[in-house]
């Protein structure tokens, strides 16, 4: 477990970061939390020859409001993002779920960006923007552009970052007041990717379920948006026909591989489990 | 007296001497960061070897190209059996009486095998040279599951062995077979099972597991060229025996061997073996002229250095109807996966397995283990257990619950109605031991009211009703255990290791000043000896414990030991260091004598010296009496005080208890909780409270851990899926219950200060306790026997097997 040799920058500014990513090319890789590639270099799973450190860049960092839209730095830890009274108002989940992320010496580390941008189908965050209807913005040599977090995944450890651009914030309209939300997960401990997890962010109107969104992690190679299980609850009461057609239609979409967490078949049961318990809980949170 | 002189109570107290939660004084540096331990050293050019290893489980070595390696900057030496061969070392003998290859000698036979060692001026540049040595493999079929390793084609995987039928434990009946053990009476078993009302039958498999010390097995080893010394520091938990086995195969003269066990962060026996890095390291170190650093990562510990268990035990019990067995038969299927590295002492190939009739009193008993080798790493080691005792303990504890399930009994009522009765020790029991005492039925009925074990079942009951009324979905189960231990390995009569009786040793020296040093033969890895090793000495001979300094782990300095493993430091060390203390006592005693002006036989012990009989004013202090020991002792009496006691037990101790697991299962996830967990441990005397019940809480951690989904597991092809801590279960204090403990002292009669050990004893308890409450949460649903290890997912899978899910 130790790394092969590299080369490490640590620039100043976003323009000389995306300077070094593009000049270096295919041989470097950004360097946030390195809670995911840190250990995949020390396997020699990745040997990347040169790693750029955005913990230079000042830039990169902060939780703001901007009208209707939280704008959150990619290099913002989780940790920043529980003690952040903004967050804990407007979007309780984001709390929620990463409370379930590791342990706090992990998220004084890990960053958002760094979640979200990696691409791996077990980072609880990716599900949750996609639940939630976040934007990333994306910055690289030719500029920047914003994709929509359910546009961003296109497998595992793929994404729509082209070579050389950064992830540098993520945008995320604020929820509804009243709005019930979840973040269930199912983990065998302490630090370990899900079993199997669902977000779920609902609307309430005369008792009925109005709006609702539901997210699923690490259920396939990618994140996952249950839309006809979402469409299957709107308009009900979610009485238990309701919840079981949707957790049938969320197990409907899930792919997972079988590992040590559990065979397939084990995953997408308790990934229907999780859908419907998010769902109750949300709906018990909902005003 | 006048109001300054110290009461009774305040000399007994000054002592801290056994009895006393003393505070670890090893933890004054544990806690500060303090500690040595081997990858601490840092030696004047010193070099770092690391491991090329196998990718394959099972394949032949066609070529090994160390070109491109030995051209990365600070690569100074890539050894391979080619190497080792020109000085005799490609393979080397096991603590089991087989032999192993240091590095591959012309094929691999598990995955991750040792194949070159790289030497280099860093670790950095010896891990970028590992990853240059190509090496060119023929892949073989991989034999992996131990149920088809005597099948008649299965693959060959010893070839040193071709021809062979005989190994040092007797006949070999196939060449994937290492051993049969068999002990008991045959015929006067079967008979009982030809005439018993009830038998039960069943496959109990304890899995694959490894100890993961949080500290990895490492050294540092230094050849001096100049005085043709080798010193060796390493995380070893038998330094001596470390010694010998180098002298006997380096043929390094033993007095030139130096070898240190410095701090320890842990063993669970994964450190009383010797491995392919410390030949490496020497082997480099001889060659280089340089000191050589090997150290271990994660996942090479867990899937390369000694693993546990691996048995599979089919348990048979005959039984009366009314519940009283009759006749116990197992068998079991041993794999020991490539080498028999097994760390038992010579004579028992499977440890004290036949200790497998438990806390109960079986008039007859059989059994038989068939040692098998497959394509897995070597090991069974006594991953915190003394030699097999907790598979056995987990296997007729399992069956214990599965004969009360048929009889329709209570699982605490159908061991009180077999356990051994206080009156029947000494017990000779029918596979052999002879137990030295014991009161089972205290313990076990202390446990079940402490508990309220009516009322839960009671629970239990209500809860299962409202199950099967779809009321809930979760379902309760009470994990009994009752486990009796052997450990203190042990008496000369049946014990070795290479042909050395596992005796232990102790050396005090008493100082001028009434301080002293005391020396063993043992090597603390987390237990603190150093804290109740120095409370012995205090209530021995009256010197304050604080006074004592305790050492340990250096072969120069420390008298020849047999190390620590298997609860036997208390047992034997611990009988050492009382023996040792009662020499200096009887000399004290002399000096006392002769200061005082009146015969020894007129003397006393009272707490911290003598006093003349009927004269309680007339006193010499131990402390006195050590000055008095370097000026002026009896005409004829040599000068000094110090005493060295090497002691070979009569027999071994048999600490017990009674243990119960409470615990609900969702049965849709396959999520439990522990509701309670309480542990009552007979060890006998108990030296000190605190440090035992730190003992019990680590122990009962690691059986949380075994029973509830820590595996070495491999699939098919030979690879391992739990190869890291990402999926081998290593609990963290989040998941970790509430643990609740307990005692009764029944002490040792036949040893010094009648300690028994407990080390050991939470996991071997510990284990059967979890997997009973998992079976006997599901048994209403009809199933007998759910296999280890009982995580989420394979708990959901025993509930829709049962049809509890859909």
């Amino acid at each position: 477990m130790i790394p092969g040799p590299f080369s490490y920058h640590r620039p100043a500014t976003l323009a000389d970061a995306v300077k070094l990513l593009s000049t270096l090319g295919d041989e470097a890789r950004p360097l946030a939390g390195g809670h995911s590639l840190v250990p995949m270099m020390k396997l020699r799973l990745a040997s990347p020859e040169h790693l750029v450190d955005l913990h230079g860049i000042a830039g990169l960092k902060g939780i703001r409001r901007d009208g209707n839209t939280i704008v959150i730095g990619a290099m913002t830890t989780q940790h920043e993002l529980l003690a952040s009274d903004e967050i804990g108002k407007s979007l309780p989940i984001l709390d929620e779920t990463a409370l379930l992320i590791a342990d706090p010496q992990v998220r004084y580390r890990g960053t958002i960006g760094g979640n979200v941008a990696n691409g791996d189908p077990g980072n609880d965050m990716p599900a949750l923007m996609m639940t939630l209807g976040a934007s990333y913005r994306l910055e690289g040599a030719s500029g920047a552009r914003e994709v929509a977090a359910a546009e961003f995944y296109q497998g595992a450890y793929f994404t729509a970052l082209e070579p050389g651009e950064l992830l540098t914030s993520i945008s995320i309209p604020v929820p509804a007041t009243g709005h019930g939300y979840a973040y269930e997960k199912l983990k065998r401990k302490v630090g370990d990717y899900a079993t199997a997890a669902a977000a779920v962010v609902l609307t309430m109107a005369g008792g009925k379920v109005a709006t609702c969104k539901i997210g699923l992690t690490n259920l396939s190679e990618t994140p996952l948006l249950a839309e006809d299980a979402a469409k299957a609850v709107i308009g009900t009461s979610l009485d238990p026909a309701a919840l079981k057609i949707a957790a049938a239609a969320a197990v409907a979409i899930m792919s997972p591989a079988a590992d040590a967490r559990g065979p397939v078949e084990y995953r997408k049961h308790v990934g229907g489990i999780m859908v419907t318990r998010a769902l109750q809980r949300a709906v018990g949170r909902a005003s | 007296m006048n109001d300054m002189t110290p009461t009774r109570e305040q000399r007994e107290a000054k002592l801290e001497g056994m009895g006393c939660k003393r505070k670890r004084v090893e933890d004054i540096r544990f806690t500060q960061g303090k500690g040595n331990y081997v990858d601490d050293l840092k030696l004047p050019g010193m070099l770092h070897g690391d491991f090329v290893r196998s990718p394959h489980a099972h394949a032949r070595v066609k070529k090994i190209d160390d070109t491109e390696a030995l051209k990365v900057p600070g690569v100074l030496a890539v050894i391979t059996a080619e190497t080792l061969k020109t000085v005799n070392l490609a393979w080397m003998p096991t603590l089991a009486g087989d032999v192993q290859m240091v590095l591959a000698d012309g094929k691999v036979l598990f995955q991750n095998q040792e194949v070159a060692f790289v030497v280099a001026t860093d670790r950095y540049a010896a891990d970028d040279g590992i990853n240059k040595v190509v090496v060119e493999y023929e892949p073989l079929p991989p034999l992996i599951d131990p149920f088809k390793a005597m099948d008649k084609d299965a693959p060959v995987l010893r070839e040193d062995l071709a021809g062979k039928t005989t190994g040092v434990h007797g006949p070999r009946k196939h060449h994937n077979h290492v051993f049969e053990w068999t002990v008991g009476d045959k015929d006067l078993t079967d008979a009982a099972f030809r005439k018993a009302e009830v038998t039960i039958k069943e496959m109990i498999s304890y899995h694959r597991t490894h100890p993961s010390p949080l500290e990895t097995c490492q050294c540092v080893c230094s050849f001096d060229k100049i005085r043709g010394e080798l010193t060796i520091w390493g995380t070893f938990q038998a330094p001596h025996v470390i010694r010998t086995v180098v002298a006997l195969i380096a043929k390094i003269p033993e007095h030139k061997i130096h070898v240190i066990s410095p701090d320890i962060g842990g063993g669970f026996g994964n450190k009383v073996g010797a491995y392919p890095g410390y030949i490496c390291a020497a082997v480099a170190s001889i060659v280089t002229g340089k000191p050589v650093k090997w150290v271990e990562d994660r996942i090479e510990n867990l899937t390369a250095t000694s693993f546990a268990r691996d048995y599979h035990m089919t348990t048979e019990i005959a039984s009366t109807k009314e519940g009283k067995v009759t006749g116990l038969r197992v068998h079991v299927l041993a794999d020991h996966g490539a080498f028999d590295a097994c760390a038992d002492p010579s004579k028992w190939p499977a440890g004290f397995f036949n200790i497998v009739t438990g806390s109960y009193d079986f008039p007859t008993a059989h059994l038989s283990v068939d040692g098998i080798y497959t394509n897995k790493a070597l090991g069974g080691v006594a991953y915190r257990c003394s030699f097999r005792v907790t598979e056995a303990a987990y296997c007729i504890e399992r069956a214990m619950d599965i004969l009360a399930q048929k009889l329709n009994m209570d699982p605490a009522e159908l061991r009180l109605k077999n356990f051994i009765k206080p009156e029947q020790f000494p017990y000779h029991s029918a596979l052999g031991w002879e137990y030295d005492s014991g009161d089972y039925h205290t313990a076990m009925r202390k446990m079940m009211e402490t508990v309220d074990y009516a009322g839960l079942r009671k629970e239990q009951a209500l809860l299962r009703a409202a199950f099967k009324r779809g009321e809930t979905r979760e379902i309760m189960g009470l994990g009994v255990s009752f486990f009796t231990e052997i450990v203190g390995a042990g008496p000369s009569k049946n014990c070795d290791i290479l042909g050395i009786a596992m005796f232990d040793s102790c050396e005090i020296r008493l100082h001028p000043t009434g301080a002293g040093i005391a020396r063993v033969g043992s090597k603390s890895q987390g237990q603190g000896h150093e804290t109740t090793w120095a409370q012995i000495i205090a209530t021995e001979i009256g010197i304050p414990a604080d006074d004592i300094m305790v050492e340990e782990g250096n072969t120069d300095t420390a008298p020849y030991g047999l190390g620590t493993y298997g609860s036997r430091s208390t047992p034997v060390a611990g009988a050492a260091i009382a023996m040792a203390a009662r020499k200096i006592k009887a000399k004290a005693q002399m000096i006392a004598a002769y200061k005082l002006e009146v015969h020894e036989d007129d003397l006393e012990w009272d707490i911290d010296g003598f006093r003349v009989k009927g004269l309680p004013e007339k006193t010499m202090s131990m402390k006195d009496i050590c000055w008095a020991a370097y000026n002026s002792v009896p005409p004829g009496m040599e000068p000094g005080l110090e005493a060295v006691s090497y002691y070979d037990p009569p027999n071994m101790t048999y600490p017990f208890g009674a243990y119960i697991c409470v615990m609900n299962i969702d049965v849709d996830t396959g999520v439990y909780k522990v509701r309670r967990f309480y542990a009552l441990d007979d060890c006998g005397t108990r030296i000190n409270p605190m440090i035992i019940e730190g003992q019990v809480h680590g122990g009962l951690t690691e059986a949380f851990a075994i029973a509830m989904g820590q595996e070495i597991r491999y699939d098919a092809d030979g690879n391992v899926v739990t190869g890291s801590f990402m999926d081998f279960f290593m609990p963290t204090a989040v998941e970790t219950p509430h643990w609740e403990t307990d005692f009764t002292v029944t002490p040792s009669p036949h040893h010094p200060i009648g300690a028994k050990g407990v080390g050991e004893s939470p996991n071997v308890g510990g284990v059967p306790a979890f997997s009973n409450a998992v079976n006997d949460a599901f048994s209403f649903l009809g199933s007998t026997h759910i296999q280890m290890p009982h995580d989420y997912w394979r708990n959901w899978k025993a509930a829709k097997d049962l049809g509890a899910v859909a």
